[in-house]
């Protein structure tokens, strides 16, 4: 159609409908044609008409369709429908047992509340719909010529619309025109995904060089785009002109709706998808419903009782079979016949009073108890947002329960699945140290730095002026300490503010760039590296300056400069300046104006220079097609050719020559540029590339403007230069890398720069030729920079390589002809960009790497092994190599020095079944030999609830190992290539079985994808309580397989956070979401649970008994009204309150405790035989409250009624003691719903028995409870009934409480105690049980080299050191750091990246950094050393301990599982805990000073 | 502000997550209020043995002497049960008892003679008792009309589906209705005091007060108001099936005639158990004393009502009352054993707090 160049007009519409519908079936896209061109005509001639319009309406109501609607859909709850068809069958007459109207009565109460909630609901969404389709926005129209305003909902596909600056997207635009002069419109889509950095996008490039306005009149093109679908970063499509030209269609070309448009002044765009066909409202799911565990195990009881309840039906309607029976023919004057008249055989009496049991019964079924759960639910969602604890003040956001009904669940999780990156770490990318062309910058001076963070952490305010000068201190070059002057200040004024969190919120309040804290930004330089660059930058200005070809360069010093272009431009960073939030710092040069294009414009039209820029068919037809297309120049990631290639030759025909003559003084003035400089803000996509373009910027070697076709950068000496940017070719996850095509100013050459993860760059190097001494050098930098990499993965830093390649012309032409090719498919396009790069990113040529710190978030270790002794096991899937992953395990507590790791790498199935099932063996082999001995005392040691409980070992210990494999004291480690083996299908159970043995497990390497099959599996195979918890898109999948998804609502945007159930600000929130309100949710609910069936049972009962006295007839001594409303009102609010506010332990004991967090997950407060228990209970209660006013008023004038409401007085009162016994805190509230309780019930007893002496048929209470007030039997009943019914449950809970306290008790009990020996106590027994967890002096020794972030940490906690010890401490540290990291050097270059089939045992002491495995027979020789290393155990807190040696002797446990080895093994362990006795007291002290620091 | 409208309707309405687009920078900090922190002030019962002897041993000590003190009460009530059934051949009214129907027109009499051990001093209260009377039977219990009792004209002659199939009888509606006024015991009973000089004397029975004061003032009318022409007022309705004398011929004595007859009242409050004794007539004589003195006594039964389809029993009760009602010991047994298990239980419990509870404390405390 449009193809032909023909006007798509009028004449052609119907043709075009019929192509297009033919179109739409076959080719799964959509049309768009402009509106204008149809506004004359009648409404079925637009094209468009079939698309939704702009209007948009979430409501799920209207005014009509509310009523059958909603009802429609609450009953699609079983429980509604049940309790309709009891109500209904109250309205047959032979089967009645209520008032039918009465009994409507709960159903319509639960229905209508249901219905309200429904309504109120709606309406607001109603509302606010109302508010959103009558915003404004500016819409081009045909009459008036002009753009006028209109509401949003007016608005159709084909509108032209005019967006300006700071206006809110209505809906999905394709961006046809922009003020800004580089056509780009800034948008923020915090609304879509959360993240605040701005987002470029660009204008349509056949727009692209409109100098005028554009005009809507003059649009002639056909836009031929996909369906509309949810997936926010994918837009493919095309338009087409007029001309027959195709262009392709971007995401970077269309905007979103909801998104902001920010920095640009107006924009111009049409129309693509309206309303509820935009991305944004195509993602919005709303909340998500699940169904938690307990509910589950509710539900089965309840169809137990739905048992109960028909065998208690069955055996009534026997019951008055027989007693119809036994008076034959001789009617009894009091066996009504039916109103017919007709008598009744007894089986069908039977068969009818069956039915009327059912509803008399049908409160057994408890019908306000799905009501309470639900509001107590909405309660403890509402306590969970309320607390200040989960409350993050750096990012003002709390926690966010997303799932309304799973908060219980949180008290029973037994798996927890984490993200590393973003999780466990800030996700704060902080440039640590690199190395160059195989040289290592240690950056010392920036260790210290960071450490000074860490430090100001803890100490906010205190060392505000030691802070501030240190950077100073450290400033070498003297034109530097200008700025490092004004970065201080900088610092010193955000922690004037008061805490770093007060100064990181006023700084997100006040539109700061993520990324951007001082600690991420104030980089110190290494004064080695930084004196490199200015020589090399001052030789290359001198170079320049005598117009000396840059090659000449000492290649060191050559690959040192472009290592710092490649860390400035290879990325996607927006520069900003922050005096004008958001306003794009526009810095075109000279060399840019628009004279010098018109210019160039004309050259470009040489015929010399095109033939030599490219002589293919392709581009020369593109030149003729550039004809329409007056001026051009490239784009952001897709150039097109014809611009680029020209620019070729343009830039190579006054390239020098432009900058030799730059305006800009050639010498670096350091002041000038300075302040403004320092001003520059960059807004990154991610953290890392933030990280490095900082770090960057700290050797002078500064962003100072992006544009989508140039980049430019400000180098020492040589001033801005400005990269032409011919290329981006953005990050993805399967290359891991990303490239920019750039042509070097100075050179002149066409260079492509790489930065990617190790393992991708490396594979791509090009393999030196080792003829020459170039070759030889690259192979002495790869093997080298290989070295640093895996000396930095061991530190726990990110590692990223950087490389470059520099094209000849020709190759580049090559390669941009299929890459254009690739750039306009349709179809796959996505795959042939992929082929595409991969053809581009090979033979690179290594400049060097650069490790940068992902520092774990505060409490993360201390979080992880409290949720360890909660009993959790916690499985880290990371996307890292398996060394950083391996070191960040430790860093973070989860794995421990002390216990061995397995780690699996194969690299085929068959080497991987043979590996699991060799770790099969020897777990067993090694554990179920001494399993007796060995493994139960460590199973004791780490998961009997500490030593002070008397009587629990036996039982506690059983009943807290829910699988049926013992956790043994294992790590397991394995690879994402290795994990895809071992999750398929023959080997997963295998990999299972040695998963949960282990006590950890660490999956590096892995995709998005595997993360959620292990999840899966786990869940699954194991039958056991999930969490997932991550923060990024790739963690998406896994949240949302998980029983419980927790998102991290961090820094890489709201993904995850939408994907969750619960979203926190922060990882240790996890403790307390977890340990307290977990527990908490699940007791209460739990409790209430039981409570409510209980009660249930314990009223319905009462009449089940009194069947036996009034020939089963199914006669009620209760009145119905009390009967229908007991469960209703009179008993409702105080299981409420209580199932709200009860706390069985307070916070602080739970958290300090987190073995009680046991209680959760082995379902201990609910057990199925509690539920029994609680039966036969309900059944004693009742049968004593039942039978005490039978006797007390057998063989009396009492009348039924009279009779009866005693009793219901008598089942109240027990009830409510009842609550009271099992209530653990008595709050005000508490007490007053239970007297409001009794109250109301004497209220409406009072009232309804006065009100009508002719109503209530067949009762007829009049003046009941009035009488029975003035009798002293009633009250006599009132006392003695209650103590009776609960005195065996009174006695029971006196008796366990004493006898088999429960964990749960006993931490009750450490509650009552007083602070102060409160806190003794619970440091002692943590120390207890914490010792045999994680002794902390290994860990101190263990993690020397990783990263000194962790140790300062660490050092806090121990006794003696602070902050003057600190720099001691790390001075050793960095002597020590030498030591190791030489001597492993070695040891490193000898491991094969991760291709190791060999089995675990040897890899077991490698990644412990243990070279020599001791043999049996050294065991005499450890003794010895573990004699020696007594006295480094005493002293190792002021000296530097010996703990090497004492590591080693607790990582080799022996692989073959010999028995003397392993007692021997023991016998070491026992050692260390009696030397560490020593300590004890210490600790205490210290652990008592930690514990206060947790609670105040 | 948009934005975070916009964001509320996406979330459903639940949840808002507002990205800093918002224009207010309030902050989202929760309220450090205890009720919302979860803090409040409370009380933590822990029950073990030791916090809840106390318990045991007070509920033990002061339920034990109610209960002996009710036991001592229910002792003092004078209590006689004659059963006239007639289920024995030697039993007067043996004869009588062989009538099952309802309506047989040839009253039968039977004389009853016992002797009371003791003096009854006071109010003496005779009751008429059943057994295996379910008067409780669930149909049984809704057959009855309360506003046609109430007076209600309309009912009166329409009666509640209630009633059925006791509403209509020869197209004409039944007055009273239902199955529970056709059912009304129709026994008359008279007590006569043989005095030892050979005389017998008539017991006075008041017929008037035994009903709740609120039935017969309240619940019962009788159609067309007080002092309206019953006979008149009852025209066009039939009595009840078994009855022998419809509804405005119960009694001479106006005030206590129709549906305010008092007997009435009594029957139509249903029992709650198959064994049950209603209130027939009480003894106040105050110029006697003692009411009723020690001696032999004749109990003339006109035997109407036929209980032997059931294997009912009719018993005749003559009883004293105190502040507790009638006789019955078994709450002041129950108040005594309750007391005592407590006690008991508590002793147990102190057993258990000397041998485990002191362990327990101290391994909290010194470990």
């Amino acid at each position: 159609m449009a193809r032909h160049g023909e006007d798509p007009g009028m004449v052609k519409a119907p043709k075009v409908k019929q192509q297009r519908k033919k179109k739409s079936k076959e080719n799964k896209t959509r049309t768009v044609h402009a509106n204008l061109l149809y506004d004359h005509a009648k409404g079925e001639e637009n094209p468009n008409r079939h698309y939704a319009n702009n209007k948009i309406k979430t409501t799920k109501y209207t005014v009509l369709s509310f009523l059958p609607k909603n009802l429609f859909e609450q009953f699609h709850r079983f429980a509604n429908v049940y309790f309709v068809f009891i109500a209904l069958l109250n309205f047959v007459p032979v089967v009645n047992a209520f008032q039918p109207e009465l009994a409507l009565a709960p159903v319509v109460f639960i229905l209508s509340v249901t219905a309200i909630k429904d309504l109120w609901e709606d309406y607001r969404r109603h509302r606010s719909d109302k508010e959103i389709n009558h915003m404004d926005c500016l819409v081009f129209s045909r009459a008036e010529r002009r753009y006028v305003e209109k509401y949003w909902k007016e608005l159709r596909v084909g509108d032209f619309i005019r967006l300006r600056c700071n206006e809110i997207l209505p809906a999905d635009v394709l961006l046809l025109s922009s003020s800004d002069p580089d056509r780009l419109c800034h948008i923020e889509t915090a609304t879509l995904d959360g993240e605040t950095n701005l987002k470029q996008r660009q204008v349509v490039r056949s727009f692209f060089d409109l100098d005028c306005d554009f005009d809507p009149l003059k649009y002639n093109s056909v836009i031929e785009c996909e369906k509309p679908n949810n997936d926010l970063n994918r837009f493919r499509g095309y338009i087409m002109h007029r001309s027959g030209r195709r262009d392709a269609l971007y995401k970077e070309n269309l905007l979103l709706r909801g998104c902001t448009i920010r920095n640009t002044e107006e924009a111009v765009g049409i129309v693509i998808y309206a309303g509820h066909e935009t991305k944004a409202m195509l993602n919005n799911n709303g909340p998500r419903y699940k169904r938690s565990k307990l509910e589950r195990q509710m539900n089965v009881d309840v169809f137990w009782c739905v048992i109960i309840l028909l065998v208690m039906c069955l055996f009534t309607a026997v019951g008055h079979g027989l007693w119809m029976f036994q008076y034959g023919d001789k009617r009894p004057v009091f066996d009504v016949l039916s109103p017919e008249g007709t008598d009744l055989s007894p089986i069908m009496s039977a068969i009818y009073l069956f039915l009327t049991m059912i509803i008399v019964f049908q409160v057994l079924i408890p019908i306000s108890l799905f009501v309470s759960i639900e509001i107590v639910k909405i309660c403890q969602v509402f306590f969970i947002h309320q607390d200040m604890e989960l409350y993050d003040e750096e990012t003002d956001s709390h926690l966010q329960c997303r799932a309304l009904n799973i908060t219980e669940d949180l008290g029973q999780m037994q798996y927890i699945f984490s993200d590393k990156t973003g999780t466990l770490t800030e996700n704060k990318m902080v440039f640590r140290r690199c190395t160059v062309a195989g040289v290592e910058y240690s950056h010392d001076a920036n260790a210290r730095r960071l450490a000074m963070y860490q430090e100001m952490d803890s100490e906010e305010e205190e060392c505000t002026s030691h802070g501030g000068t240190l950077p100073r201190r450290d400033s070498v070059t003297s034109h530097q300490s200008a700025r490092v002057v004004l970065r201080s200040q900088s610092t010193k004024s955000h922690r004037r503010t008061g805490s770093r969190a007060e100064a990181k919120r006023a700084s997100i309040l006040s539109k700061h760039t993520a990324f951007s804290s001082p600690m991420e930004k104030d980089i110190t330089p290494d004064p080695q590296l930084l004196d490199k660059v200015n020589e090399c930058s001052s030789q290359m200005d001198f170079m320049r300056f005598h117009s000396q070809p840059m090659s000449q360069l000492p290649s060191d010093l050559a690959d040192i400069i472009d290592f710092f272009i490649a860390l400035t431009i290879c990325n996607t960073v927006v520069v900003s300046s922050p005096n004008q939030p958001r306003q794009k710092v526009r810095m075109r040069f000279e060399l840019k104006s628009p004279v010098k294009t018109i210019e160039d414009f004309i050259k470009r039209f040489t015929p010399s220079r095109l033939t030599s820029g490219s002589n293919n068919s392709s581009s020369s037809s593109l030149i003729t097609n550039r004809s329409s297309n007056k001026g051009c120049s490239s784009v952001l990631s897709s150039p097109s050719a014809e611009s680029t290639l020209t620019k070729l030759d343009e830039e190579k025909h006054h390239g020098g020559l432009e900058h030799a003559f730059s305006p800009i003084p050639p010498c670096y003035d350091g002041k000038g540029w300075n302040l403004e400089e320092g001003e520059l803000r960059y807004e990154a996509e991610s953290p890392d590339e933030a990280a490095l373009v900082y770090a960057a910027r700290a050797y002078k070697c500064s962003l100072v403007g992006r544009l989508p076709d140039q980049v430019t950068v400000e180098l020492p000496h040589l001033g801005k230069l400005s990269f032409e940017l011919l290329h981006t070719l953005g990050f993805d996850s399967t290359r891991k890398r990303m490239s920019v095509v750039v042509r070097h100013p100075l050179t002149d050459q066409i260079t492509v720069y790489t930065k990617g993860a190790d393992s991708a760059i490396m594979d791509l190097i090009r393999p030196p030729d080792t003829g020459s001494s170039k070759g030889k050098r690259q192979k002495k930098i790869v093997s080298r920079t290989q070295n640093y990499l895996n000396l930095y993965a061991a530190d726990g830093l990110r590692t990223l390589c950087i490389a470059k390649k520099i094209m000849s012309k020709e190759q580049y032409a090559c390669w941009l002809q299929r890459h254009l090719e690739a750039e306009t498919a349709i179809q796959g396009r996505e795959e042939l960009l992929f082929q595409s790069a991969l053809r581009l990113e090979t033979n690179l040529q290594l400049l060097g790497a650069t490790g940068i710190e992902d520092r774990l978030q505060d409490g993360v270790p201390e979080t992880i092994a409290s949720l360890r002794q909660a009993g959790l096991q916690i499985w880290v899937l990371t996307g890292d190599k398996q060394e950083t992953a391996v070191n960040i395990a430790y860093a973070c507590k989860l794995l421990d020095p002390e216990e061995e790791i397995l780690t699996l790498n194969a690299d085929s199935q068959e080497a991987c079944a043979l590996l699991l099932e060799e770790s099969l063996h020897y777990i067993q082999a090694k554990f179920l030999c001494s399993s007796t001995d060995q493994a139960a005392k460590n199973f004791q040691n780490n998961f009997a609830p500490f030593d002070i409980y008397p009587s629990s070992s036996p039982s506690s210990s059983s009943s807290s190992n829910t699988a049926p494999v013992m956790v043994h004291r294992l790590g397991l480690v394995i690879d994402g290539r290795t994990l895809a083996y071992a999750l398929d299908k023959s080997l997963e159970d295998k990999f299972l079985a040695i998963a949960q043995s282990c006590r950890s497990v660490l999956c590096c390497r892995s995709t998005p994808l595997q993360k959620s099959m292990v999840v899966k599996l786990v869940r699954n195979k194991l039958k056991v309580m999930t969490l997932a918890i991550g923060d990024g898109a790739n963690d998406v999948s896994m949240i949302q397989v998980a029983d419980v998804g927790v998102g991290i609502s961090g820094q890489e945007g709201m993904q995850a956070v939408m994907a969750s159930d619960f979203a926190l600000p922060r990882f240790r929130y996890l403790q307390k979401l977890l340990l307290v309100h977990g527990h908490w949710c699940y007791s209460r609910l739990a409790n209430m649970i039981l409570y409510f069936f209980y009660k249930n049972a314990m009223f319905v009962a009462l009449i089940f008994w009194y069947q036996f006295y009034c020939g089963f007839s199914g006669s009620a001594m209760i009145d119905q009204w009390y009967l229908i409303f007991f469960n209703l009102m009179f008993s409702a609010f105080p299981q409420l309150i209580t199932g709200t506010l009860d706390k069985d332990v307070s916070a602080e004991t739970l958290q300090q405790l987190p073995q009680l967090y046991v209680n959760g997950q082995n379902s201990e407060e609910y057990k199925p035989y509690m539920f029994w228990m609680n039966m036969i209970d309900a059944f004693y209660q009742s049968l004593i409250c039942f039978f005490i006013p039978y006797f007390a008023y057998a063989d009396s004038d009492v009348d039924l009624f009279t009779w009866g409401t005693p009793i219901t007085t008598l089942a109240l009162f027990t009830i409510l003691v009842h609550l009271g016994i099992e209530t653990k805190t008595w709050t005000w509230m508490n007490w007053l719903s239970i007297s409001f309780s009794i109250s109301l019930f004497f209220t409406v007893a009072l009232c309804y028995n006065a009100s009508c002496p002719t109503c209530y048929s067949p009762s007829n209470p009049y003046w009941t409870m009035q009488r029975l007030l003035q009798d002293p039997l009633f009250y006599l009943l009132c006392l003695i009934t209650p103590v009776a019914a609960l005195l065996p449950r009174y006695f029971y809970r006196a008796c366990q409480g004493t006898l088999f306290p429960s964990p749960i008790q006993v931490g009750r009990q450490l509650d009552k105690l007083p602070a102060e020996t409160r806190r003794n106590i619970l440091s002692l027994s943590r120390v207890e049980v914490g010792s045999a967890l994680s002794p902390k002096t290994h860990f101190l020794s263990l993690s020397t080299p990783s990263s000194t972030g962790c140790n300062k940490k660490d050092q806090r906690s121990f006794p003696g050191s602070n902050t003057s010890q600190g720099p001691v401490l790390q001075t050793d540290n960095q002597a020590r750091r030498r030591g190791p990291a030489d001597s492993e050097r070695d040891l490193y270059t000898f491991v094969p990246s991760e291709i190791d089939t060999l089995p675990y045992t040897k890899d077991a002491p490698k990644l412990s950094e243990e070279p020599q495995p001791p043999s049996t027979r050294d065991s005499e020789r450890l003794d010895k050393t573990l004699e020696a290393s007594d006295l480094s155990l005493s002293g190792w807190i002021t000296s530097t301990p010996l703990l090497s040696q004492t590591d080693c002797i607790h990582l080799n446990l022996p692989p073959d599982g010999d028995t003397p080895c392993v007692r021997y093994t023991r016998d070491s362990e026992e050692k260390l805990k009696s030397e560490q006795i020593i300590q004890k007291a210490q600790k205490t002290e210290q652990d008592t000073e930690q514990s206060l620091h947790v609670t105040t | 502000m948009m934005a975070t409208s916009y964001n509320a309707k996406d979330e459903d309405g639940h949840i808002t997550v507002s990205g800093p687009g918002g224009g207010t920078l309030r902050s989202r900090k929760p309220e450090n209020t205890a009720f919302k922190q979860q803090r409040l002030p409370a009380w933590q019962p822990i029950l073990t043995a030791g916090t809840v002897l106390p318990a045991f041993f007070i509920i033990g000590l002061i339920f034990i002497p109610i209960g002996i003190g009710l036991y001592v009460t229910s002792n003092n009530i004078r209590e006689f049960e004659v059963d006239y059934t007639g289920v024995d051949v030697s039993s007067p009214c043996f004869n009588c008892s062989q009538n099952y129907s309802w309506n047989s027109s040839r009253p039968c009499t039977c004389t009853i003679p016992f002797y009371l051990e003791q003096p009854y001093e006071g109010n003496v209260y005779m009751y008429y008792g059943l057994s295996n009377f379910y008067q409780n039977h669930r149909r049984y219990v809704k057959s009855r009309d309360d506003s046609q009792l109430h007076g209600d004209m309309d009912s009166l002659l329409t009666p509640s589906k209630e009633c059925e199939p006791y509403a209509f009888h020869d197209k004409k509606p039944i007055a009273p209705c239902g199955a529970i006024a056709n059912s009304m015991f129709n026994d008359t009973l008279e007590l006569f005091y043989n005095d030892p000089n050979g005389t017998k004397v008539l017991v006075p029975l008041a017929n008037t007060g035994i009903a709740w004061f609120t039935d017969k003032y309240v619940k019962f009318k009788n159609p067309g108001g007080d002092g309206a022409n019953l006979t008149a007022v009852f025209q066009g309705t039939s009595k009840p099936v078994n009855w022998l004398k419809p509804v405005y011929e119960l009694d001479k004595n106006s005030s206590n005639n129709g549906f305010i007859n008092e007997d009435f009242i009594v029957w139509m409050r249903t029992a709650a158990l198959p064994t049950f004794r209603k209130l027939y007539r009480t003894i106040k004589d105050a110029k006697v004393i003692p009411t009723l003195p020690s001696g032999n006594y004749t109990l003339e039964v006109v035997y109407n009502y036929p209980v032997r389809s059931f294997e009912g029993r009719k018993r005749m009760i003559l009883s004293t009352i105190s502040w507790m009602g009638g006789k019955n010991p078994f709450l002041g047994i129950a108040y005594v054993t309750v007391g005592s298990v407590c006690f008991f239980l508590g002793v147990v419990l102190l057993v258990i707090h000397h041998k485990c509870g002191n362990r327990n404390n101290s391994a909290d405390i010194s470990n």
